[in-house]
């Protein structure tokens, strides 16, 4: 289970938690296309997936995950703002987590297309001279430079 | 405690309903 009350207190207040054991369960590891557990997948409301944990995390690495698909599910359905706070969140409080560059990429894009406006993206690529240089988030942002 | 839903397509269906993600955990550990 979860014994660090920070991923209880998030999944319950964010998720609709389904937990699947897959011993004698095959059709759903087929279903979703899960080949291994521990496998945690973030669907939006209308049951698309978003987001995908495969194999064991530290409680701050699990956290950020969860943030960062939470901001895949509102980005994905347009919330911009929503979006951007998630991200923001992964990047405040787990600046190590392997998830955080891949925040400070997605919000970059989720600030584009909440303003259009290309200096967001350039913004972003100088973010990452500052920080995550040394990351492929950082090679993917350096096209927008 | 979480109040895991076990029936996937139900709760699926609630996060439809009440317009909330959804968190599929597959595991082989104990329930």
């Amino acid at each position: 289970m979860y014994p660090d009350p920070r991923v209880e207190a998030l999944i319950r207040d964010s998720f609709i938690p389904i937990r699947i054991d897959v011993r004698g369960k095959p059709e759903l590891m087929e279903r979703f296309n899960v080949q291994w557990t521990p496998t945690i997948l973030l669907f939006a409301p209308d049951g698309r997936e978003h987001h995908r944990i495969e194999g064991f995390l530290e409680t701050g690495d699990f956290l950020a995950q969860l943030l960062l698909g939470l901001g895949h599910v509102a980005r994905a359905r347009g919330k911009w703002d929503e979006a951007i706070a998630r991200y923001e969140e992964v990047l405040a409080r787990h600046p190590d987590a392997d998830a955080a560059p891949a925040a400070q990429y997605w919000r970059g894009v989720a600030r584009y297309k909440k303003s259009g406006d290309p200096a967001e993206l350039a913004a972003t690529t100088k973010a990452f001279q500052e920080r995550y240089a040394d990351t492929p988030w950082a090679t993917k942002a350096s096209v927008w430079g | 405690m979480l109040d895991w839903r076990e029936d996937v397509d139900a709760a699926l269906e609630e996060a439809k309903r009440t317009d909330r993600p959804a968190l599929l955990d597959f595991t082989a550990a104990p329930l």
